[in-house]
């Protein structure tokens, strides 16, 4: 076991730890059963009632997009690596603006629950909902097992608890809140995250800078005294600029294609507060970056690299170590539940998508051809939450000890790669068809998973061979360009007529709104 | 009094103008990272390279964009929308 090593209590019971647990899982199981007397419509499941105001849906970006990985992860890699982890932390933020310069008001406008609400409105609905639920899955599953994983691994690390009992309880808290409360439920427990996680990197950003006379750049000098100046530098991780670019376009693009994202836009009463929500979401995901600069040089100074590796190798207890030794065991308790409320909400968010997609995209869309009565649509919403909720318990089991943090960069090449072009397309361009769409979006998933089985991430790093058939450790810029061209090309060589008719009443719809 | 079609197409200008700035500035930040290295080095105050300096200018002016984009939505693009609301139902 690793309790006591380098003079830690990280991983022993913690009575503050398990008192603020406890106290989020009150809260959070509360709101769930005020949600749950207020969830009574699809539309109150899937889009709580569009009633959710610009700020809060802002926040509930925020904390359906900040990770475990994001907090944890970024910290330990800047803490161990120093300026290399940086570059994480800017590219995880470029997608926002993208969301809101291209996909936030037309989405809200044209779409009712799911993306391919959109991309289905004007082509066949059978063939489309088929393959943009192919991309939602694919993107959901890969996301929800590094999730679960993750969120495994680092209960165990923080409580002591098993690695399955972790799995089980988290599973359970989750399937709770959205079988029971849907998107209300689903949506507070995202905002009260959220808040949690900036206080709780505000403080501890703090509480690092009041030992640097609140200078960073004395923080940052401290840390090239103790380590040299490279860490202040770009090292190793940008050895191939190809590499990076190619995983760049997986962020910056990629994020405008998350489903359980994507979905949150339908909680607000119209685009402009869309609009409003992801301005206040960019501002809050860039300062939370911004501090994991503080926090992962300050990790790297007051903790030091080594003891945080002889914790976990993989740094991820970065974060928690510089509670502890600035705040003492109540402060690393604080973290501990944040860091788990964090794990909590997002998983609940990728379930309601994914759940989404299999009741209203898959079973009224397809099967029932849109002719379900409504106590159906919720019945279905439920069992497919269930599922799906059992699923991602099932996955988190199969894949313990697995490396699964390439995962994520996957989910984010899919849906880069599938749902992004599908969705620019549709809402562009008068000319896109049926069969250019299914094209673009199936090619999108199968394409970026195989090149990412035959790239050196998989071959190379898990399954220990000498070299990789695809030089590239994320395939988007071959697969986003590809996929726009695949969708392009087919529309071009059989056009549709009734879908470019059906193009007029779409871009009225698109500025107007839904009432036109 | 402008037509939808204006309005379209003054909106998508303006968002695919935006999208441009942004690729400029992130995939410039990371061929700055990849070839850039002695110029990244740099230190502005002591203990502040130019690299983190970039860093942190790219996540703020990435929020200063989507400020100016709710700006100009907010003065051109919703007066528009209402204009042709209120044109439809008199």
């Amino acid at each position: 076991m690793i309790q006591g090593q380098a003079g830690t209590s990280i991983g022993e019971p913690n009575a503050v730890a398990m008192l603020f647990f406890f106290a989020f899982i009150s809260i959070t199981l509360g709101i769930t059963w005020w949600a749950a007397r207020r969830t009574r419509t699809t539309e109150q499941f899937y889009a709580a009632g569009r009633t959710v105001s610009a700020g809060q849906n802002g926040f509930a970006l925020a904390g359906d997009y900040m990770s475990a990985a994001s907090f944890l992860g970024i910290a330990g890699l800047v803490s161990t690596t120093g300026f290399d982890g940086l570059i994480y932390s800017t590219g995880w933020l470029v997608g926002w603006p993208v969301v809101l310069f291209l996909i936030a008001e037309p989405l809200r406008n044209l779409g009712r629950y799911t993306f391919s609400d959109v991309v289905a409105i004007r082509l066949r609905q059978t063939p489309v909902r088929l393959a943009a639920a192919l991309g939602t899955l694919a993107t959901v599953t890969l996301y929800l097992i590094a999730q679960m994983v993750g969120a495994g691994g680092l209960i165990r690390l923080m409580f002591g608890l098993s690695y399955e009992t972790a799995i089980v309880l988290v599973g359970m808290v989750m399937i709770g809140y959205v079988l029971f409360g849907g998107m209300i439920a689903t949506t507070w427990v995202q905002i009260v995250k959220a808040f949690l996680l900036m206080s709780g990197a505000l403080l501890l950003a703090l509480l690092v800078l009041l030992r640097f006379g609140l200078n960073p750049a004395a923080l940052f000098a401290e840390a090239a005294r103790q380590y040299g100046a490279g860490v202040l530098v770009p090292g190793k991780l940008v050895s191939n600029p190809l590499d990076a670019i190619s995983l760049g376009i997986a962020l910056m693009f990629g994020t405008a294609g998350l489903p359980h994202i994507l979905m949150r836009f339908y909680t607000v009463p119209d685009a402009r507060a869309a609009r409003a929500s992801v301005f206040v979401a960019t501002g809050l995901i860039g300062l939370f970056y911004l501090l994991t600069f503080v926090l992962g040089f300050g990790a790297m100074v007051l903790v030091g690299p080594d003891t945080i590796r002889a914790v976990d190798p993989g740094g991820n207890m970065a974060a928690p170590l510089l509670a502890e030794l600035l705040g003492g065991t109540p402060f690393l308790g604080f973290i501990a539940a944040v860091a788990f409320a964090t794990i909590l909400a997002v998983v609940a968010g990728l379930t309601l998508s994914g759940a989404a997609a299999l009741s209203h995209d898959l079973w009224v869309s397809v099967v029932r051809a849109g002719h379900a009565d409504p106590r159906e649509q919720l019945l279905v919403a439920r069992v497919a939450t269930l599922a799906l909720g059992v699923v991602a318990v099932a996955l988190g089991i199969t894949f313990k000890g697995q490396n699964v943090a390439f995962m994520v960069s996957l989910a984010f090449a899919i849906a880069a790669s599938a749902n992004f072009p599908a969705l620019i397309l549709s809402i562009f361009w008068r000319g896109y068809t049926t069969a250019g769409a299914v094209t673009s979006m199936v090619l999108g998933t199968v394409l970026t998973l195989v090149l990412i089985y035959l790239s050196p991430t998989l071959q190379v790093d898990i399954l220990h061979h000498d070299s990789a058939w695809f030089p590239l450790k994320n395939p988007a810029l071959i697969t986003v360009p590809l996929s726009f061209a695949a969708g392009i090309v087919v529309s071009l060589l059989a056009p549709e007529p009734a879908a470019a008719v059906g193009y007029d009443a779409l871009e009225r719809r698109m500025h107007l709104g839904g009432d036109h | 009094m402008r037509t939808l079609r204006e309005l379209d197409a003054a909106r998508w200008r303006v968002a695919l103008g935006l999208t441009a700035v942004m690729v400029v500035l992130y995939f410039g930040f990371v061929l700055l990272v990849a070839y850039g290295r002695e110029v990244l080095a740099v230190q502005v105050v002591p203990g502040l390279t130019l690299g983190i300096l970039l860093g942190a200018l790219v996540i703020v002016i990435s929020w200063v964009l989507t400020w100016v984009y709710v700006r100009w939505a907010a003065a051109h693009y919703d007066p528009g929308v209402r204009a042709l609301d209120r044109e439809r139902t008199p």
